[in-house]
């Protein structure tokens, strides 16, 4: 006997089951089809070619009106269902009631709205369906309109995408600090940034939507921070919930998803779920794939036949036609895994597989996707690769031979083969060059121009070198930063200048990084190349700092911390001395006098931190920067002032110094002193700077060091005037900024280029004005104080705890 | 397991940490990625470090006082140095991350 079967949504995932049901038995039952969009079954992942327009409507239809009506449905589109009554085993729709024997529901997901004001105005629209997909395709044809696209997962890129090729200006807002963060990690994350903004469209990341303006329509879109965007159209695309209203409301088991076993059978055994709307496991769905499988097993389970679903790998591509990505499995790091990277700068490639034991169990690809499926082939089969992990990354092509030998690849090479790309240099011409008496890699750069620009095929070129010269040629152990890259600190310092790097991912992708985010070693020193060579663009990371440098304070030894005041040129007064007493008192710190002629106030707690900087803020004080990569102070004496051998004014020329260098990061502390008479009772002659005052003018000496070395300062220039002296002494420090690794004190970095050098660089006027005013384009950003900005409500939350449980488990 | 809602994934920086006040001392959340939170003893083994303080790289935290190395999903050292700390369940449901109070409990009980 035909049974009654009703379905409601006609989705991907109920049109499938469907055409496995008709498939397997055409006369089992009589369907009806509810669906609230008033047409059928079509493939809804290819709304994105139809908004771009390389598709229509038409050629998306999966079932038509004649495929329906073959298979006897009755197809009630445009009628949304009101309630489910399993009492009496009726559907109950707008225009009437069915009964069924059998119910599946595919009501699929609905857009999530983000709670913020205007988002009801007329133009704000989700992606979901042909209705949304019509309005942006209208609304994009308006010359010279403007959309904003909430949201920079895969859904909301290929609306971007799609608005952007009708001609729209585009901005997609993304809450997270790389787009598609599920899906790619920050290296992939960055290559699409840059791929979307060669095609026009402007990508805003840390970007938190506050409100939705305009009058009835929407005209801008406002941000945390405070920016306006201009808008015509507001696409949200951040994510979906599944839709389990009539689950809901007819008392079926419901968590996140409609739950169901894994016959696709919910909590009332003659009512089925699929798709979108279900949890399966703890598992929601929202790839196509799933849902196929769940068609298929559904369609068994309506026809009496064994089946199971189990949840497998999925994979994710973006239908952005020119962004080639690919994402598949785990590709988190961690313990027991290992990374292969791959990076190719020259074309914009990024692989990266993870590996834990012997099985592949993620990968991240993109620009090169060729041999994705491969690779996710192995991933589901759980295919031990212990055998080819030496050439797993490259593909399948470099399977199935004995171990690839590095150096065997090299001296395979043909002499055609190009080694540096950059300068087009083969290898054969880097052999000409060693039989023409080359051996070392300075001369082969000197010769060919090989490794002479990016650098990057250094390692090639010395193997080169090495497979030529035999035993005559040792490749040199390299300075490498940390293990997270070949590269030397000089090497990385020249490359973010030369190829203007302005951000972390991009410095790990264009100089290919072996680890995903760094480590503690290199991180700190490339945020500080970047801050220091692009202090306009590149924005400090906190999280790329050495604890005091992110708190502001130095930790002791016990995770309480020390806070000092500035005291410009050790000058203090009385004023200050009572606040910084009170403060003492209040915050229960010890109090010590320091050899930089300021006052330590020890044993602050972390959390007490703002309300400290705030109380000394109020008195007028500012952060001593005593924890800081950066300038620390600058000592004096008392100078002509008040002392009966004083020459100049050593105080004064000292706070001058002080109020022009303070706030500035440089590669290690920076230490100054001025002496007003060659006793030398300021000790300027062990410091980074140090400037003795002497009748004729002033005689700035640099290099000096009083900690682990003990070293003079030696002599850089004689000036007669202060504003010279302040001249010289901030040329010096950018000099040193602009050029010196990190972690090396000035006296290490004059070492290693010479003091003739810095003094000749720094004898051109004209090269010392460029530095001067490259060093205050700096301190525009940077000379301010920092205890005023994270003494904050906003910013001295994060200095508390998140959460106090010893209070709850008191109750 | 009884999970206690604690704050926002957001309420930690990413590659920050913040710490939850619990009977037997910090516990400290480390926020790996945009999705991905761990919990942990706050404390180093070695000297009491706050490695809530440390640099986040992957899923590793490196202690700010004297470099000691941590996985944060198996607590252990890495490296050449020898201890481990104390993990927690932890996991992230709609944007809020949830702390497993019978495991801080439990480890209250054992210790």
């Amino acid at each position: 006997m035909t049974q009654k079967l009703v379905v409601i949504g006609a989705g991907m995932a109920s049109g499938r089951m469907l055409e496995h049901l008709f498939e397997a038995d055409p006369q089992a039952y009589e369907v009806t089809l509810f669906n609230a969009e008033p047409r059928g079954n079509y493939n809804r992942i290819m709304l994105s070619p139809v908004l771009s327009g390389e598709k229509s409507y038409a050629e998306i239809v999966t079932h038509d009106a004649d495929w329906y009506a073959r298979h006897g449905v009755t197809c009630r589109f445009g009628e949304s269902v009101v309630r489910i009554d399993r009492d009496r085993k009726v559907v109950v729709g707008q225009n009437g009631e069915v009964p069924y024997d059998r119910l599946v529901i595919g009501t699929g997901s609905a857009p999530f709205i983000i709670p913020v004001p205007g988002r009801e105005l007329d133009g704000v629209i989700t992606y979901r369906d042909l209705d949304d997909t019509e309005a942006m395709i209208e609304a994009a044809g308006t010359p010279g309109a403007k959309a904003v696209v909430i949201g920079g997962g895969l859904l909301g890129l290929e609306a971007a995408a799609g608005l952007r090729l009708r001609g729209m200006e585009v901005t997609v807002l993304h809450l997270m600090g790389h787009l598609m963060e599920r899906q790619l990690d920050e290296s992939a994350g960055y290559l699409l940034k840059s791929d979307l903004e060669r095609r026009g469209i402007t990508v805003r990341t840390r970007a938190s939507t506050k409100a939705i303006l305009g009058e009835g329509r929407v005209e801008a879109v406002l941000l945390d921070d405070g920016t306006v965007l201009e808008a015509d159209l507001v696409v949200m695309a951040v994510g979906i919930r599944p839709e389990t209203r009539l689950a809901n409301d007819a008392h079926l088991e419901v968590n996140r998803g409609i739950a169901v076993d894994a016959q696709l059978r919910s909590s009332d055994p003659s009512i089925f779920a699929l798709g979108e709307c279900v949890e399966f496991n703890g598992t929601l769905f929202g790839l196509v794939a799933p849902l196929y499988d769940q068609a298929r097993v559904l369609a068994k389970t309506l026809t009496g036949e064994a089946d199971a679903f189990t949840v497998r790998e999925l994979s994710t591509k973006l239908k952005v036609t020119g962004c080639d990505l690919f994402s598949a499995g785990d590709f988190a790091e961690g313990e027991g895994r290992e990374d292969i990277v791959f990076r190719d700068p020259a074309r914009g490639v990024y692989k990266r597989l993870v590996i834990e034991g012997d099985r592949l169990v993620g990968a991240v690809m993109y620009g090169d996707t060729a041999d994705s499926n491969w690779f996710f082939g192995l991933i589901k089969e759980a295919t031990p690769v212990e055998e080819m992990r030496e050439t797993l990354i490259f593909g399948p092509a470099f399977q199935g031979g004995a171990a690839v030998d590095p150096m065997a690849a090299v001296a395979a090479l043909p002499a055609d083969a190009e080694i540096c790309g950059c300068n087009g240099v083969c290898k054969g011409q880097i052999v000409a060059a060693i039989e023409a008496g080359a051996t070392s890699l300075a001369e082969i750069k000197a010769t060919t121009k090989a490794s002479a620009s990016c650098g990057t095929c250094t390692g090639l070129v010395e193997q080169v070198m090495s497979v030529t010269l035999g035993d005559g040629f040792k490749i040199p152990a390299a300075q490498n930063i940390c293990g997270c890259t070949d590269l030397s600190h000089e090497d990385v310092r020249r490359l973010i200048k030369a190829r203007a790097l302005k951000s972390q991912p991009a410095v790990w992708q264009e100089l290919g990084w072996k680890t995903p985010n760094g480590c503690h070693t290199c991180r700190p020193a490339i945020n500080f190349y970047l801050l220091a060579d692009w202090p306009l663009d590149y924005q400090d990371d906190p999280q790329s700092r050495f604890v005091n440098e992110r708190n502001h304070a130095n930790i002791q030894k016990d995770g309480t911390y020390s806070v000092m005041p500035r005291m410009w040129g050790g000058m203090t007064d009385a004023a200050e001395l009572r606040a910084i007493a009170d403060a003492a008192d209040k915050y229960g710190a010890a109090v010590k006098v320091t050899g930089g002629q300021r006052i330590d106030l020890l044993g602050i707690r972390k959390e007490d931190l703002p309300a400290i900087w705030n109380d000394l803020n109020q008195a007028g004080m500012v952060s001593g920067h005593a924890y800081s990569k950066g300038l620390r102070t600058v000592k004096t004496c008392v100078g002509s002032d008040w002392c009966r051998f004083g020459t100049q004014d050593s105080t004064g020329l000292g706070i001058k110094l002080e109020k022009k260098l303070w706030g500035s990061w440089t590669p290690h502390k920076v230490k100054l002193a001025v002496s007003g008479c060659p006793r030398n009772c300021a000790e300027a002659t062990c410091k980074d700077v140090g400037i003795i005052c002497v009748d004729s003018g002033y005689q700035v000496g640099v290099g000096g060091a009083a900690g682990m070395d003990l070293k003079e300062t030696e002599r850089l220039v004689d000036v007669k005037s202060e504003e010279e002296a302040i001249e010289w002494t901030t040329a010096f420090i950018q000099l040193y900024r602009e050029n010196a690794k990190y972690l090396d004190r000035p006296y290490k970095w004059v070492a290693k280029v010479g003091l003739d050098w810095v003094r000749q660089t720094l004898s051109d006027p004209a090269e010392r004005t460029a530095l001067n005013e490259r060093f205050e384009i700096s301190q525009s950003v940077y000379r301010k104080d920092p205890w005023a900005d994270h003494a904050r409500p906003e910013k001295a939350a994060s200095f508390r705890l998140v959460a106090d449980l010893t209070q709850e488990a008191a109750e | 397991m009884s999970w206690i809602d604690i704050c926002a994934v957001t309420d930690i920086a990413e590659r920050g940490a913040r710490i939850v006040k619990t009977e037997l001392g910090c516990v400290a959340l480390f926020r790996t990625g945009p999705e991905e939170v761990f919990a942990a003893s706050n404390s180093c083994p070695h000297k009491g470090g706050p490695l809530s303080e440390g640099i986040v790289h992957g899923r590793k935290v490196t202690c700010p006082l004297h470099n000691w190395v941590f996985s944060l999903e198996t607590g252990e050292a890495q490296g050449a140095d020898e201890g481990r700390i104390a993990t927690y369940p932890v996991r992230i449901e709609a944007g809020r991350v949830l702390l497993d109070a019978e495991a801080v409990a439990a480890a209250r009980s054992a210790a």
